[in-house]
């Protein structure tokens, strides 16, 4: 089979489900108001609303972003010194310990209290909720390392700092990127999440008002912009790992 | 010292340092907060939260939360678990099923389900149906892909030997692909149990009806920092507690498959 009948394939399931949810709506079936047609839904991203949700949807993922990149160097940075030394494992590992199976969406109410209802408050909740996943992966992973390696690069010179850049973190790394990709799917649960119980602004807030308002077309597509942000960040993310991966697999 | 004592020294520090860790950091919020270096409605002592534990344990209101919060996990779970591992041993199974589920699957994967709760509000209203059918969708993807992989890598050798053996299909699938499969659909399982206590823990907020999570957010709402502290403290224990029983039920129900490997 041809790449382009693949594809076809692959997604006239998709096309059939839209053509399904098209018609119960517009032949009344279902009503409008509890599905708009999709037609509708679409229609808002040409309409009055598109800007506000484009603008919303941005900030949200600004959000996101900004902790992502504190979350990603820390985490990686924690988890290596973890696994490497017996102090910091000691006074960090416990910590993680406790964190790790408390769902994070706990905290929204106490980000709330602690910081507010802006910026602060929920990049710093989508940061501590990216960070458990990374630190673990990097804590795995650096853990995993052959002993061989880290004997021959000690042998041959190397000093500890140039151990753990040059040996650990890249051995680590297929385990890492794995940690990164829970963190991502967790920091749009977070995002959303945060949003949906309280914020002034952001797409999860505008989702809200909208379906507060009943428009519903607008809430829907709302709801499928956000949708089709996490699922592309994470085949972005995907196609960079296996880009960043390729040399090892030979 | 020799170098056998130095071990047996990092040894006991890596076993009991954490446990130390905990206490003493413990022991500073608690002074902390006594010494009022930071205002309690900021950070309530440790002392007024475990008192506040007690007092809700003791009027009820703390086992009725676990249990809501806990009931709506479990039903999701347990709903996801049945349908998910069903779904995926179709998918494996049959090829017409694959070919619609696969695109549906995969796209449904890596969005945050979680955004559909307004839509799963305006079908299902505010009560229990509406949170469980939630829990359910925002786990049933992880459960299906697990349990489609699993049942897809077992050994080919494996399902021609039954079959030569004249196994039926039905056989088959239940004495050789479930088996074979058990400890990745069981990975799945583990991966999506968080998952079901986070979204439970997001429409109890959202929606109401009591629980651990429409408690903490009331108890935010009137700054009551004690009852938001209890709230999280009580979570981590139920996520310590369920996760830990996961694993000790992996052990039990796949200790044939490392005995016998």
């Amino acid at each position: 089979m041809s790449a382009a009948q693949n594809f076809l394939s692959r997604s006239a399931p998709l096309l059939f489900l839209a053509l399904v949810w098209e018609f119960v709506s517009r032949s009344g079936l279902v009503s409008a108001s509890a599905l708009p047609p999709l037609s509708d839904v679409l229609g808002v991203f040409a309409g009055e609303h598109a800007r506000d949700l484009a603008w919303q949807t941005w900030l949200s993922l600004a959000r996101g972003a900004v902790a992502m990149a504190f979350a990603i160097p820390f985490g990686i940075a924690a988890g290596i010194l973890i696994a490497w030394y017996l102090p910091v494992r000691v006074i960090l590992n416990p910590l993680l310990q406790c964190l790790y199976p408390m769902p994070k969406v706990a905290l929204i109410p106490l980000t709330i209290i602690w910081l507010g209802i802006g910026n602060a408050s929920k990049i710093s909740l989508i940061f501590v909720g990216a960070l458990v996943p990374i630190v673990m992966s990097a804590y795995q992973g650096a853990r995993g390392v052959e002993k061989t390696m880290l004997w021959t690069a000690r042998s041959l010179g190397a000093r500890e700092s140039e151990v753990l850049r040059e040996v650990v973190l890249p051995a680590a790394l297929p385990e890492i990127l794995n940690g990164v990709r829970t963190a991502l799917a967790l920091a749009f649960i977070l995002i959303v999440a945060g949003e949906f119980v309280i914020a002034n602004n952001g797409v999860g807030n505008l989702i809200n008002l909208w379906g507060q308002a009943g428009q519903y077309p607008s809430m829907f597509a709302g709801i499928l912009t956000i949708s089709a942000a996490g699922f592309a960040v994470d085949r972005l993310f995907v196609a960079v790992s296996n880009r960043l991966l390729a040399g090892r697999r030979s | 010292m020799t170098p056998q004592a130095r071990e047996l020294w990092r040894m006991r520090i890596d076993r009991f340092g954490p446990v130390v860790t905990i206490l003493v950091l413990l022991l500073a919020w608690e002074a902390a907060s006594q010494a009022r270096l930071v205002t309690p409605f900021l950070l309530p002592a440790v002392s007024t939260v475990l008192a506040r534990i007690g007092k809700d344990f003791m009027s009820g209101k703390l086992l009725i939360d676990i249990g809501l919060t806990l009931y709506r996990t479990l039903a999701g779970f347990g709903l996801a678990a049945v349908f998910g591992i069903l779904l995926g041993l179709l998918i494996a199974r049959v090829k017409g099923v694959r070919w619609f589920l696969d695109p549906v699957v995969s796209a449904g994967l890596p969005i945050p389900k979680i955004a559909l709760m307004p839509i799963f509000m305006l079908w299902f209203g505010l009560f229990d149906a509406s949170k469980i059918a939630m829990v359910v969708f925002s786990s049933i993807f992880q459960i299906i892909i697990a349990t489609w992989w699993a049942a897809q890598s077992v050994e080919k050798e494996l399902v021609w030997s039954a079959r030569s053996l004249g196994a039926s299909e039905r056989q088959i699938l239940h004495e050789v692909v479930l088996p074979a499969a058990a400890p990745q659909i069981f990975t799945g399982l583990q991966v999506a149990f968080p998952l079901c206590l986070i979204v439970t823990l997001v429409t109890e907020m959202l929606m109401g009806g009591e629980g651990i999570g429409d408690t903490m957010l009331q108890n935010a709402r009137y700054v009551d920092s004690p009852g938001l502290f209890a709230g999280i403290f009580m979570i981590g224990a139920v996520g310590y507690l369920c996760i830990g029983l996961l694993e000790v039920l992996r052990r039990r129900v796949l200790a044939w498959h490392t005995a016998s490997v």
